[in-house]
């Protein structure tokens, strides 16, 4: 993970991760250029890989111009046409974190080059949805977008970061929701498990933030231990922690485990 | 999990939220100036809380939410603030 250090790498290890899957994602400042994209993506796809590797960790990631930097169609363009170029690498599951940040008309038609592009190859597709009080609206354009290409197929799509409020939208789509657990603001372990309580657990995965605010790799372990606090059975605490990520991500070829 | 066990988790630290909010606003009323919608916001989202169903949180979510459908022409700014200023009733 390019903004996390290696002690990271080890402590998932030690919590009994297997695999890391990183997306594509904002830098913390707008690069200036497609070649800074093209270097982020050989970190991404060749270097981080045998980082983790180190550790045991398989590594998988997913390619895109962040919603973030989608303001500016010129650039958007020169870095989608760059995706093609890595996509055949080994850990490269599929098109994201694609998705709108503030709901703009041009967020929107960088999205929709997104989904051309994981179209045309094939791709799973990965999905950040806006923040506060932009994830509603956002979530809603997102499912608009993804629901009238009939060549995407719903159940090779996650849409992360739902909440209370965009859970049911997603799942009834017939995509993945994704949880993502934050140490401070959005969603917390124990919110996230009242979710997989009211609206089961299928279809549905939980991550952890590891961007550049604070945030805690190792939110997946220790939210399973909570769930096992609150009495939830070590299979249904395995579905939703391992073996959901798995079916999902296992859509694409490239995904194998060797432990 | 029943509610005499779900107490026995979660109240200890759900209290100290609620008065870390209490703390919040006495902080906000002791503060010089005028406040922005969002003290609006925060206090109308209070209201959800004393709602009859177990749909609060996504009630409180709501309440902050942009509900607009048309994208925006141009984002100019990254961020977002936590609240939507069109939600705030007078
Ligand atoms: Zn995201």
């Amino acid at each position: 993970m390019v903004s996390r250090t290696t002690d990271d790498y080890q402590d998932m290890v030690t919590a009994g991760c297997e695999a890391v899957c990183e997306p594509a994602f904002w830098a913390g400042y707008d690069r200036k250029s497609a070649d800074g994209f093209y270097d982020y993506f050989c970190q991404l796809t060749e270097h981080e890989p045998k980082r983790a590797a180190k550790f045991g960790l398989a590594h998988f990631c997913w390619l895109c111009i962040n919603p973030k930097e989608s303001e500016d169609m010129g650039l958007a363009k020169d870095v989608i046409d760059l995706i093609p170029k890595f996509i055949d690498k080994p850990g490269v599951l599929g098109i994201g974190e694609i998705g709108l940040n503030k709901n703009s008309r041009n967020e929107l038609k960088v999205l929709e080059m997104h989904v051309e592009v994981a179209a045309k190859y094939d791709q799973l597709i990965l999905v950040h949805t806006p923040h506060l009080e932009d994830k509603l609206k956002g979530t809603k354009l997102i499912l608009d977008v993804l629901k009238s290409d009939k060549r995407i197929k719903p159940e090779r799509v996650i849409i992360d970061h739902v909440e209370e409020h965009t859970i049911k939208l997603v799942k009834d789509t017939g995509m993945w929701a994704g949880m993502t657990l934050y140490p401070e603001s959005k969603c917390t372990p124990a919110r996230a498990i009242d979710m997989l309580e009211v609206y089961g657990t299928d279809r549905i995965w939980m991550n952890s933030a590891c961007d550049w605010g604070i945030s805690v790799p190792l939110a997946v372990p220790r939210t399973m231990l909570e769930m096992k606090k609150r009495g939830h059975t070590v299979d249904l605490i395995d579905k939703v922690a391992y073996q959901n990520p798995i079916q999902f991500m296992r859509q694409s070829p490239k995904f194998k485990l060797t432990a | 999990m029943n509610r005499q066990q779900v107490l026995d988790m979660y109240f200890m630290e759900a209290r100290a939220k609620l008065i870390d909010i209490a703390a919040f606003l006495d902080r906000v009323d002791r503060a010089p100036g005028e406040a922005d919608f969002r003290l609006a916001a925060f206090r109308q989202a209070l209201k959800e809380l004393d709602g009859g169903t177990p749909e609060r949180a996504k009630n409180v979510l709501l309440s902050f939410s942009d509900p607009s459908v048309e994208p925006l022409e141009k984002a100019s700014v990254k961020g977002a603030i936590g609240a939507f200023a069109g939600n705030v009733k007078d």
